[in-house]
C-alpha cells in the first residue's frame, strides 16, 4: 500500500476551499492535552512515614486526629476527619500539613496526598480563610446559577480572605440559587445579595442571616399537622 | 393523607431529646426490643419498603441476606445525599435527628448488628452538628451503647462526615470511603451484605428508609403495606426543584399522579411557560416528557415508563431552557464525579461532555450524535458501579427524544461559527462516506 503510493501523486486529505472544522486548540507544548500538573522528580525517595521526632504537630491538632482515630475500629478510617482538622488548623492541605497528620496516623503523606486529592472540600492549594461554595448543578443552574457564580466571582477577585468556588449539586435546590457560606446554606440568591455576603464575611457577622436555609420551614403544607 | 415521616415536622424542638420523647419517641424501640430480632425483622419484610435512596430494594430483604452468627457485623446509614435534585434526607435529619437514630437502633436489633455509621456529606455541617448533639443525647439516655434499655441488644454509633464526592453516594464507594481511602467503588461479588466494611457483613440503607423504620415497628408492616401501591408501599418524599413555583420537599403517597406533584404541590412551571421536559428520579434517571406527566408517581410504574424512580428527586425544566444546556450540565457533573476506576466511565463522560462541546461550538454534524448515543450504549452494564450509567441513561434518552432541537441546535451553531450549512458538507460526500465525523484517511 506505502508502495503504491510512494509511486503515484501524494495523497490529498482533502479537495474543499475551507477547512470544515475549526482549528484545535493546543497548549503551548504543542499537545491537546495538558500533561502533567506539575513536574515530578522521579530520582526522589518517596517519602517515609515521618518521623515524630522530627515532625512538630501542634497539641491541639494531635488530640483532634487521635480522638478521630480512636473513634473506629481500624484508626485508618480516620484520614478524612484528621484532614479536615489540619486544613482548619493550616488553612488548606499544605505539603506541611500533610506531613504532621502522617506522623500522628503512622501512615505516608502519599496516602494522605491521594486522600485530600479525591474529594472537593480539602483543597492541595493556598485558599482564602472563608469558602463560599456556589452551586452550579442542574437545578440551580435553571435559575441562574452559572451567572451568579460569575458575578461573585468576579467580585472576590480584590478579597485575599474569600475564596469562591463552583460546586456540584450541594443538596439545596428548593433554595436555588444558593450557596454554602463557610457550611452556612444561604438562598434563593439575588445578585445584590453578593455585596452582603462579603460585608457579613468582613465584620465576622452571620452570613445573610434572613436567607438562612436553617430557619426555613418545611414546603409541605401537610407537614404542619391537621 | 396523613403524614408519617413529615408529622409536624416543624414543631420547634423536635431535634432535642425532650421534645421527640413527649411526642413518643423511642416508643418503637421499647416495643421492638419486646419482640425477638427475627419479629422484627418479619415486620420489615411485611411492610415491603423498597430503599429510598436509589436502587428501591426491599429493605427487609437485604437484612435477612446478612448471615446470622455470632461476627462483627455493621450497619452503614448513607447520608451523603448527593445526587443532583435531592435534599429530602438533609431536611429529615436537620429537624427529626432523633426518628433516624431510632430507625438505625431498630434495624441493628434486627439484623443482629453491634456497630453502626452514619456516613454525611461533608457540605451538610449544619446537619452533622445537630445529628452529633442528638447522639449524645440518645447515648446519655441509654438509646444507645451497651445493654440497651436492659435488653441484650448493644450499639455503637459513629457520625462519619465526608469531604465533598458524588461517587461516595455509591454503596462500596461509601465504604472505602469510610475506610478512610479514596472513594472507588468495589467489585460486586461479594456484596457488602457478605462483606463490606472492614471485610464485614454490612448492612447499608439510605436515611428516609431508616427513619421510616419506628413507624412500621409502631403502626405494624401490615397496616404499612396497605399505603401506597402493591409493590411500592408506604409514603415517599419527594424533592421537587428547578422550575417550578414552590421547590421543596413533599410526602406523598406512592402511586400519586406526577402531575398532582408537579402542578398540585409544587405549583408547576412560572406562569407562561410548560414543561419542557423532567426527571423523575434525580439527575440520573432517564428524561420523561410533558406527555408522561400523568403516570403514578411509584417504582414500578416509572420503570415501565422507561425511567426510574430513583432517590425521588423530580427536576422540571421548562421551554425557555434549549435541551443542549440541560445535557451539558449532566455529562460536566458526571465527567467531574467519575473517579476513573473503569474506563468506560471514565472516558465516556470526558467525550460526552467533548462531544456537547463541539456542538456548541458549531463543529458537529448530526453524525455527532449518533456517535454520542453509541458511547452512551458503551457504557451501560459496563462499570463497577452505575456512575457511568447515571450519565449514560439521561443524555442517552434525550438524544432519543430531543432529536430534532438537536439537529436544529447543530445547524443553528454553524451557521453562527461559520462552519458552514450541512448541505455543504454531505455535498462534499464526507457524511456518507465515512462513519465519524472526521474524515477518515
Amino acid at each position: 500500500m506505502s508502495a503504491n503510493r510512494a509511486e503515484g501523486p501524494a495523497p490529498k486529505h482533502n479537495d474543499w476551499d475551507r477547512p470544515v472544522t475549526a482549528p484545535v486548540p493546543r497548549f503551548a507544548h504543542g499537545s491537546r492535552v495538558p500533561g502533567w500538573d506539575d513536574a515530578v522528580d522521579l530520582t526522589k525517595d518517596p517519602a517515609v512515614v515521618p518521623d515524630p521526632a522530627t515532625t512538630p504537630v501542634p497539641d491541639a491538632l494531635r488530640e483532634k486526629i487521635e480522638a478521630a482515630m480512636a473513634r473506629y475500629p481500624d484508626p485508618d478510617s480516620a484520614s478524612i476527619p484528621a484532614l479536615h482538622a489540619a486544613q482548619e488548623e493550616h488553612g488548606w492541605c499544605s505539603p506541611e500539613a500533610i506531613d504532621q497528620v502522617a506522623a500522628v496516623m503512622r501512615v505516608t503523606p502519599a496516602y494522605l496526598t491521594s486522600v485530600a486529592t479525591f474529594y472537593d472540600m480539602l483543597v492541595t492549594y493556598p485558599k482564602g480563610r472563608n469558602d463560599v461554595f456556589v452551586c452550579t448543578n442542574i437545578s440551580c443552574s435553571l435559575r441562574g446559577a452559572d451567572e451568579l457564580y460569575e458575578a461573585m466571582s468576579a467580585a472576590a477577585a480584590d478579597e485575599e480572605d474569600i475564596t469562591v468556588r463552583s460546586f456540584e449539586c450541594l443538596g439545596a435546590c428548593d433554595i436555588a440559587p444558593m450557596a454554602s457560606v463557610n457550611g452556612e446554606y444561604v438562598g434563593p440568591l439575588e445578585h445584590a445579595d453578593i455585596e452582603r455576603i462579603f460585608a457579613d464575611l468582613r465584620a465576622g457577622k452571620p452570613v445573610l442571616e434572613e436567607k438562612q436555609l436553617r430557619y426555613r420551614p418545611c414546603a409541605d403544607p401537610g407537614a404542619a399537622g391537621e | 393523607m396523613k403524614k408519617i415521616l413529615f408529622d409536624r415536622i416543624d414543631e420547634p424542638g423536635l431535634n432535642t431529646l425532650a421534645v421527640y420523647e413527649r411526642r413518643g419517641g423511642y416508643g418503637a424501640l421499647r416495643k421492638a426490643l419486646a419482640m425477638s430480632p427475627q419479629e422484627v425483622l418479619d415486620e420489615l419484610l411485611t411492610s415491603a419498603i423498597r430503599g429510598r435512596g436509589g436502587a428501591g430494594f426491599q429493605m427487609g430483604k437485604k437484612v435477612s441476606f446478612l448471615p446470622k452468627g455470632d461476627m462483627d457485623k455493621y450497619l452503614v446509614c448513607n447520608a451523603d445525599e448527593s445526587e443532583p435534585g435531592t435534599f429530602k434526607d438533609r431536611e429529615l435529619m436537620q429537624k427529626s435527628p432523633h426518628m433516624l437514630i431510632e430507625g438505625i437502633v431498630i434495624a441493628a436489633y434486627a439484623g443482629g448488628i453491634d456497630r453502626a455509621f452514619i456516613y454525611i456529606r461533608g457540605e451538610y455541617a449544619y446537619q452533622a452538628d445537630i445529628l452529633d448533639a442528638a447522639i449524645e443525647e440518645a447515648r446519655a439516655a441509654g438509646y444507645i451503647g451497651e445493654r440497651i434499655l436492659g435488653s441484650d441488644h448493644t450499639l455503637s454509633l459513629v457520625l462519619h462526615r465526608g469531604a465533598g464526592a458524588y461517587i461516595c453516594g455509591e454503596e462500596t464507594g461509601l465504604l472505602d470511603s469510610l475506610e478512610g481511602k479514596r472513594g472507588n467503588p468495589r467489585l460486586k461479588p461479594p456484596f457488602p451484605a457478605l462483606e463490606g466494611l472492614y471485610d464485614g457483613p454490612t448492612l447499608i440503607n439510605n436515611v428516609e428508609t431508616l427513619s421510616t423504620v419506628p413507624h412500621i415497628i409502631a403502626m405494624g408492616g401490615a397496616e404499612y403495606a396497605k399505603i401506597g401501591t402493591e409493590t411500592s408501599t408506604g409514603t415517599k418524599l419527594v424533592s421537587v426543584s428547578g422550575d417550578v413555583k414552590r421547590p421543596g420537599n413533599y410526602e406523598i403517597e406512592l402511586g400519586t399522579p406526577s402531575r398532582e406533584i408537579i402542578f398540585d404541590l409544587a405549583g408547576g412551571p412560572p406562569d407562561g411557560r410548560t414543561v419542557k421536559l423532567w426527571f423523575p428520579g434525580g439527575s440520573s434517571a432517564p428524561v420523561l416528557t410533558a406527555e408522561d406527566l400523568d403516570i403514578p408517581y411509584d417504582f414500578d410504574s416509572m420503570a415501565k415508563a422507561g425511567s426510574m424512580l430513583g432517590s425521588g428527586a423530580i427536576i422540571v425544566v421548562d421551554d425557555s431552557h434549549p435541551v443542549l444546556d440541560v445535557a451539558m450540565k449532566l455529562a460536566k457533573f458526571y465527567a467531574h464525579e467519575s473517579c476513573g476506576k473503569c474506563v468506560p466511565c471514565r472516558e465516556g463522560t470526558n467525550w460526552t461532555v467533548k462531544m456537547l462541546e463541539r456542538i456548541e461550538s458549531g463543529e458537529a454534524t448530526p453524525m455527532d450524535l449518533e456517535i454520542m448515543a453509541s458511547v452512551q450504549e458503551q457504557i451501560i452494564g459496563n462499570c463497577l458501579c452505575v456512575l457511568g450509567d447515571a450519565m449514560a441513561m439521561p443524555i442517552g434518552s434525550i438524544i432519543e427524544k430531543y432529536r430534532p432541537e438537536l439537529e436544529a441546535h447543530i445547524e443553528a451553531a454553524r451557521e453562527r461559527a461559520g462552519t458552514g450549512s450541512l448541505e455543504d458538507v454531505v455535498a462534499l460526500g464526507v457524511a456518507d462516506q465515512h462513519a465519524g465525523p472526521m474524515p477518515v484517511h
